[in-house]
């Protein structure tokens, strides 16, 4: 009750009521959105800060003070040699990481697909345990 | 709901992908450094899907899966044809991989998605199916010729295809929104319907100039046809022959199916364009391919040139003329999968037959297979009795009766310019000496099958009556 009251005085203070009025109506949720979340971000950080003046203890040194950057360096040439690995165990998550994507909408609908789409499903998962099966036995799986 | 009837209509696709899968997981526990199962599980494959096409082969059109599939008198010509090149095609990689020692299982495992991806193509009756069918056939391509990691100029055909190749899939699917958007299907045959009742709406040619760019590109038709020299001059032998032979049957369904299914009350718009491929390409191919001295690029150069001609009998406009067309790209399918059989022949281990003047004195080396490399350049040439002969003749017959006369002159006009290029691997194979004598090494089913390869051309040419009444029967039905 008191949102609907904010946004009325909101709208009224600031255009004429007429067509646009309705428009911006739609949008006052994510104004209210972006609002809240400035207002949580911004409270969150401060408090977090004064907390840790009051409360904390501050001992830098230099590990503890650099940015992390996944274990390499934070500034540097960008033309280095890194293992291809890295790039082998990002493919093969995204393989899976994609097949949960499609796994969430399936189950939540699953009642109303039948047959047809549970095993259209199955055959999908049949096709990636043959990828899967493919990448153990070359050993993509193993990191030495 | 899907039927049992879509199902069975399907069946070769679901065959021959299950096969696949089981071959990519029986290979990873096979120890033979020859991948002897792999290979005869392969071949199996080919021979059992080729049955199931031809045992299923419907009595009159059918679809499947919301019009999406289409399964006719078109599509089992060209998926046999499909099976039958590329079994060939395995059997020359199989003897190239061996002899130039980095013989991997997946090079089948990924020919066989390739041939899915083609048969998908060949049967598609909606702009995703063609899509996905492409996408299929053009990603394991790209995988097949990167494979063979050492070669700098390999990893460069590869870069250079999938990078041409991404823009062109993005060219056609953006002509194949617009397409939608004017008529609101992606059904090929409600396409035509709702073209032919809605008239014209200048969307609709704008589409199909991007449509057409992909065509092109996928066929190789100037100006859209940088990439084939490069490609097939650094891709491995093997893949080469696989890249020029099957897949232009593919490409050249795939045209059929958007032009003709789908576009076809948009005639007039595409046959301007096709003329103007068709006359870029037969001149850049014959007269680029002179300079070459590399017979990988010489061919490439002559593949742009015999698209030209495939694109006569589309452009021509009538179901004869596409019988023709048909008729030539099988034809030229059989002769390329033999000339770059001959390439793979003459190499061995850490050679390359490549160059032209590989092929000096080839007849004091080994007269038979100088005899089929004969019949392999005078049937591309054009020279009667061989098959090559009647592809240019029923082509260039139906241009002249839809009333292109000037066309067919200058067709004949770069022919003859094509033949020199030909005739000239004859004689350096018949008049000059050759700079090594080495003897040809070549295992017995590798001769057996590049003669019966060179033979069909010469038997088929005398005989070409069988070929064209099958091709002539599947497109009236059509059309």
């Amino acid at each position: 009750m008191y949102l609907v009251c904010l946004h009325e005085v909101f709208f009224n203070f600031w255009i004429d009521k007429g067509v646009t009025n309705q428009v911006l109506e739609n949008y006052f949720p994510i104004l209210l959105f972006i609002v809240i979340g400035l207002v949580l971000g911004v409270s969150m950080i401060v408090i977090g800060f004064g907390l840790g003046k009051i409360m904390g203890h501050a001992r830098p040194y230099k590990a503890k003070q650099s940015p992390y950057e996944c274990g390499f360096e934070a500034f540097e040439n960008a033309r280095i040699k890194f293992d291809v690995r890295y790039y082998l165990v990002a493919i093969l998550f995204i393989i899976f990481d994609l097949e949960i994507a499609f796994l969430f909408p399936w189950a939540v609908v699953l009642d109303e697909i039948g047959m047809a789409g549970f095993w259209a499903m199955m055959i999908f998962l049949a096709v990636l345990v043959v990828g899967f099966i493919y990448e153990w036995r070359k050993g993509a799986l193993e990191w030495e | 709901m899907i039927s049992k009837a879509e199902i069975l209509i399907l069946m070769p696709e679901i065959f021959i992908l299950t096969l696949a899968c089981l071959i990519l997981i029986v290979d990873t526990f096979s120890q033979d450094p020859l991948r002897r199962v792999t290979y005869y599980l392969s071949q199996l494959t080919l021979v059992l899907t080729a049955v199931l096409v031809i045992g299923f082969s419907p009595e009159q059109t059918v679809y499947a899966f919301g019009n999406s599939f289409i399964s006719d008198g078109m599509s089992v010509v060209l998926k046999t044809g499909v099976f039958v090149i590329s079994f060939f095609a395995f059997l020359y990689s199989h003897e190239y991989l061996k002899e130039h020692g980095w013989l991997k299982g997946e090079y089948f495992v990924l020919g066989l998605f390739a041939i899915l991806g083609m048969m998908i193509l060949i049967s598609a009756y909606s702009l995703l199916t063609v899509y996905l069918g492409l996408e299929l056939l053009s990603l394991s391509l790209y995988a097949m010729i990167a494979m063979h990691r050492e070669s700098t100029t390999a990893s460069e055909a590869a870069m250079k295809f999938f990078v041409l190749g991404a823009i062109a899939s993005g060219m056609l699917l953006y002509g194949m929104s617009m397409i939608y958007g004017v008529t609101g299907s992606l059904e090929l045959g409600t396409i035509a319907t709702n073209i032919e009742s809605n008239g014209d709406n200048p969307l609709l040619v704008f589409g199909l100039v991007f449509i057409m760019v992909g065509i092109a590109f996928k066929l190789g038709a100037v100006p859209f046809h940088m990439w084939i020299p490069d490609v097939y001059q650094g891709s491995p032998t093997c893949v080469t022959l696989f890249i020029a032979s099957a897949p232009k049957l593919a490409a050249f369904a795939m045209a059929m199916r958007l032009l003709v299914d789908g576009l076809q009350p948009l005639l007039n718009d595409w046959q301007g364009m096709l003329i103007i491929l068709s006359i870029l390409s037969m001149a850049t191919g014959n007269i680029i391919a002179i300079s070459q001295t590399n017979i990988k690029r010489m061919l490439a150069y002559s593949t742009i040139a015999h698209v030209g001609f495939l694109l006569l009998g589309l452009l021509s406009g009538t179901p004869s003329g596409y019988a023709g067309s048909m008729f030539y790209i099988i034809t030229y399918a059989l002769m390329s999968m033999g000339a770059f059989g001959m390439i793979i022949l003459l190499g061995r281990k850490g050679f390359e037959a490549d160059e032209l003047a590989h092929f000096k004195g080839l007849s004091e080396r080994s007269p038979w297979f100088a005899f089929i490399m004969l019949i392999l350049m005078f049937s591309m040439a054009g020279v009667p009795p061989f098959l090559g002969f009647w592809g240019k003749w029923f082509v260039l017959k139906e241009v002249v009766d839809a009333g292109f006369v000037w066309l067919a002159a200058t067709a004949v006009f770069f022919s003859i310019i094509g033949a020199y290029y030909y005739i000239r691997v004859i004689k350096f194979m018949y008049f000059d000496k050759a700079d090594s004598m080495t003897a040809i090494k070549a295992s017995k089913q590798m001769r057996f099958a590049l003669s019966v390869n060179g033979l069909a051309l010469l038997i088929l040419g005398l005989m070409p009556g069988a070929l064209l009444a099958i091709c002539v029967s599947v497109l009236s039905i059509a059309a």
